[in-house]
């Protein structure tokens, strides 16, 4: 093939590296002061989570009997004592236990987004792609479920069960990935209207492989920037769980559970037992509400 | 004085990947009752031109020049006078009318409001006023139809309705972006006759942009072919299609296939059309045309050759043929 | 030679369910296809034209088994396509490639060119290694006027016409027989899809291949067909050799569709007599009795609403009760 100029153009406009949708997103997104605060963020919570312990002075468990009954007058937040957060009402230090409950709340947040992602994308995916009486009996399915107040099986099987963290994580992986499959079903079906799942059927490509190299990596963007939306959802679900007294038992905390506690003593004027879990509380939903933002500017960016 | 006289206009947008330079150093007029044609493929800034002109230019993009409508500066005009010209002077329709159009809303109430609103008229009045007009776009049942919401009515249809929208305040200036290429052929030669009677009626100037050159023989007076954002070829119709001496004008020609040729061959342009964020050097034509040569690495201008006609080219046609 | 494809009486109607419909609600249907026949030869084009709604873009999918169809699509004489289960169905579809309408969104975003021209061949012929594909992707690449170094790029970063280019490339690469192309040049520049059109008839000339080539465009049919079938309302109208459809078309709705193409040439243009035609499309919901095309026919008559005109005659066929030339008195 001989070259005519333009093509040699091209070639040359071709050196560059190849620029995937990805890419080109992740671009997007670092341009986003918004979103990169955001990330930061998160990143300081997470690094916090991850390796608060090894700065802590105290364990989560441990008292400390100094400061024991004189919580107002000697439990805030100090150098000295170590306490770099205060302590709590029984005298355990605060900042150990602010570490622990953000690792839990954050757990409960990533496992039901996960749950959320893996099962509600599958099942809302191949709802929508089959359309059609499977659609129409997956998505009634779909909508039993969410009717029944899922509190109330929450509950019950924390009740039945045992409280264990186990179940909790369990019980909100069942609630979470029904509305993520309903949001996938509805992209679903715009999806494949598209040109190139129809060139992919006419092809003879088999149905599984429609739905998992065609239509999810699609839908992608959508599923990431709910996810992010859905941590949040999950942490205050626990929160509130937790508050009830069925959540994350003693010694284990979760930052619902210290905000409640710092909540109930507030009067006492122990405003830091209130004050730091709910300081790492809102950075966490912050910071995932603008990466969140971001990533949706990022991945659809005609929707600005 | 012209009606419409664009001066070295320049229409510029950030994007991700720096500025696009979508519309370059174009300058054209139109005189009051012309038709004039603007040609060019996608990308070729034939509808900037006319949004830069209306002012509903996207808000990342920048002008330069000058757009003088009827002696008045339209480019960084007040909102308020580009909205009062927009309503009153210029009209504007564009390719799909359901753009235009809102779906929520009776067809009589949204052809009533631009009279009630803009010149003052009761509403018994305005409605006889837009029924008339939608009998002049030869609706049938206009009376009743007009009750209609959007929706209802076929796309050819819609698009009448957006015609005699556009004309209720008998405008000056008529801008027509891709009137008749969302439609189907035979609804589009009702449409292309229909402005041409009702052209002719009102005796408004009109600017047809399209990308269908077959259009533009039927109904322009005068031709101006745009590529890359660039004025390629201007002058009256009939010569400038007998004799195109650009060698786009030329090119594009011979890629329309005829239907009442016996052979309609199709002689394609090679290569692909310029990437307007990184244009090549000089004539933006320069990679794809067979006559190009060092020289048009320069961009050359707009210049007049022959009887009102004008092009820009280093090498036309008819000097490298002859 | 015997023909390639041969349709008998294809017919595809769809539900239709509005909202509020009972289970026991009698269901509405949309006949989008009725009742057309015709013979593709190996190496041939057969055009089809028709308006929007002309149901043309459903018979490319029905031919496929893509939207349901009724009636017998012999391939090879041997074989009915639409009797098959899908599982069978199968390998005919590595014999029959389409090509679709808008170039861009006929490639999926999120694959590259080598992936996405690979994907009928990793279909049909998982037998052959990666390596062996990957040396015919950049073989075809090349056979359509790609770069091969462009094997790694999205489709974001092309062209429509190079994007045309990646669609035929992936319809070519597992072999096929028959080319659908539904709409293949619609989306595209005119000095781009000249490129298109001589790319498809090169190819064609080369490999041979049958074609159905689906437009609107009146002159791109003429340009690259052998027989053209003009469709309205979901039937044939008329359907004849390239040549006599153009230069002697018999039915009224021919004879309108062409005179409405509107000439690059201003003499002409002007100079051209437009066959004016009356009311409004008809709705395939709730079509004409008769003849589909009598609302709209400057030739109707009272019979044209009791007689369903058969598309008759040997190669020229024309379903009309009053064929012939156009008349003097019937132009604008």
């Amino acid at each position: 093939m001989v070259m005519t100029s333009e093509q040699a153009v091209e070639a040359a406009a071709l050196a560059s590296k190849p620029r995937s949708p990805w890419a080109d997103a992740r671009r997007r997104f670092f341009r986003n002061k918004a979103a990169l605060a955001g990330l930061a963020i998160l990143v300081f919570v997470v690094g916090f989570a991850l390796f608060g312990n090894s700065l802590a002075q105290w364990s989560n468990e441990e008292l400390d009997y100094n400061v024991m009954g004189q919580i107002v007058e000697l439990g805030g937040p100090s150098f000295a004592s170590g306490h770099y957060f205060g302590t709590d009402d029984l005298g355990r230090d605060l900042f150990a236990r602010t570490v622990q409950g953000t690792q839990i709340s954050l757990a409960v947040g990533l496992v039901g987004a996960l749950i959320a992602c893996v099962v509600g994308t599958l099942y809302g995916a191949v709802a929508g792609y089959f359309g059609g009486r499977t659609d129409n009996i997956m998505m009634r399915l779909v909508d039993i479920f969410m009717a029944v107040p899922y509190m109330f099986v929450l509950i019950l099987l924390l009740v039945m069960y045992g409280r264990s963290i186990t179940i909790l994580f369990a019980g909100i992986g069942l609630i979470s990935w029904m509305e993520m499959a309903r949001i996938v079903r509805g992209q679903t079906l715009t999806i494949k209207g598209r040109e190139f799942v129809e060139a992919a059927r006419a092809t003879g490509v088999s149905a599984p492989i429609i739905i998992l190299r065609h239509i999810v990596p699609n839908l992608l963007g959508v599923i990431a920037v709910y996810a992010t939306l859905l941590v949040p959802l999950m942490i205050l679900t626990e929160s509130f769980i937790s508050f009830l007294g069925l959540g994350v038992q003693e010694p284990l905390t979760s930052l619902g559970a210290l905000i409640s506690e710092g909540a109930g003593t507030i009067a006492y004027g122990t405003t830091w037992q209130l004050g730091f879990p709910l300081l790492f509380f809102c950075l966490t939903l912050f910071g995932l509400f603008f990466v969140g933002d971001g990533l949706r500017d990022a991945l659809d960016p005609k929707d600005r | 004085m012209s009606l419409l006289q664009i001066e070295n206009l320049s229409v510029t947008f950030d994007g991700d990947d720096g500025p696009v330079h979508a519309v370059n150093d174009l300058s054209l007029a139109i005189d009051r009752g012309e038709t004039l044609g603007i040609v060019g493929e996608s990308g070729s800034g034939k509808s900037q031109t006319a949004f830069s002109v209306m002012g509903l230019l996207a808000p990342n993009g920048r002008t330069e020049g000058s757009v003088r409508f009827d002696g008045q500066e339209l480019l960084g005009a007040e909102p308020k006078l580009l909205n009062r010209i927009r309503a009153e002077r210029i009209a504007m329709i564009f390719q799909d009318p359901m753009t235009s159009l809102n779906p929520y809303m009776r067809i009589s109430k949204q052809m009533t409001e631009v009279l009630t609103l803009h010149q003052g008229m009761s509403k018994r009045a305005a409605l006889a006023e837009s029924v008339r007009m939608l009998d002049a776009v030869k609706i049938p049942a206009a009376k009743e139809r007009i009750r209609l919401f959007p929706h209802e009515f076929s796309g050819g249809m819609r698009q009448r309705v957006m015609i005699a929208m556009s004309l209720l305040c008998k405008p000056d200036l008529l801008i027509a972006d891709e009137p008749t290429t969302a439609l189907d052929v035979t609804v589009q030669a009702q449409i292309m006759d229909l402005l041409g009677d009702l052209q002719q009626d009102f005796g408004m100037a009109t600017i047809l942009i399209t990308h269908d050159l077959g259009v533009v023989a039927g109904f322009c007076e005068r031709v101006l072919v745009l590529y890359g954002g660039r004025v390629m070829e201007q002058g009256p119709t009939e010569p400038l299609f007998a004799e195109p001496t650009h060698p786009y004008t030329r090119g594009l020609l011979d890629a329309v296939p005829r239907v009442d040729d016996a052979d309609a061959a199709m002689k394609a342009i090679p290569g692909n059309p310029p990437n307007m964020a990184a244009p090549p050097e000089g004539c933006p034509f320069r990679p794809r045309c067979g006559f190009a040569g060092e020289d048009c690495r320069v961009m050359p201008p707009l210049a007049p050759f022959a009887q009102s006609r004008a092009r820009a080219c280093q090498r036309p046609v008819a000097e490298v043929t002859a | 030679m015997s023909p390639l494809l041969s349709v008998r009486d294809l017919d595809v109607k769809f539900q239709i369910t509005r909202p509020g419909d009972m289970p026991w609600t009698r269901p509405r249907y949309l006949h989008a296809v009725n009742g057309v026949d015709f013979d593709l030869e190996p190496g041939k084009t057969l055009g089809v034209v028709g308006e929007s709604g002309c149901g043309k873009s459903t018979l490319a999918r029905g031919l496929i088994q893509m939207v349901p169809a009724t009636g017998q699509v012999l391939w090879r004489g041997e074989t009915d396509l639409l009797s098959l289960s899908p599982r069978r169905m199968k390998p005919f579809r590595s014999e029959i490639q389409m090509v679709f309408q808008d170039p861009l969104a006929s490639l999926n975003p999120r694959m590259t060119l080598g992936r996405i021209i690979a994907e009928p061949l990793a279909t049909h012929r998982p037998d052959i290694s990666a390596s062996e594909r990957r040396r015919r992707v950049a073989g075809m690449m090349e056979r359509v006027g790609l770069l091969p170094q462009m094997i790694n790029r999205y489709p974001h970063e092309f062209s429509g016409g190079q994007c045309q280019r990646i669609g035929i490339a992936r319809a070519l690469i597992a072999e096929p027989k028959l080319l659908i192309c539904d709409e293949p040049v619609s989306a595209l520049d005119v000095s781009i899809q000249a490129q298109v059109v001589e790319l498809l008839k090169e190819l064609q000339r080369d490999l041979g291949l049958a074609m159905i080539f689906i437009a609107h465009d009146l002159s791109v049919v003429k340009n690259i067909s052998d027989e053209v079938m003009v469709l309205f309302l979901g039937r044939i109208m008329e359907k004849a050799p390239k040549a006599q459809l153009y230069d002697n078309p018999q039915h009224p709705y021919t004879q309108a569709l062409l005179s409405a193409v509107p000439i690059p040439d201003p003499v002409a243009e002007r100079a051209k007599r437009i066959v004016p035609m009356t009311g409004d499309m008809p709705s395939p919901m709730n079509p004409p009795s008769g003849c589909v095309f009598r609302g709209r026919c400057p030739r109707a008559q009272e019979d044209c609403a009791r007689i369903v005109p058969q598309p008759e005659g040997g190669v020229h066929r024309v379903a009309c009760l009053h064929p012939g030339p156009l008349q003097a008195g019937e132009v604008a």
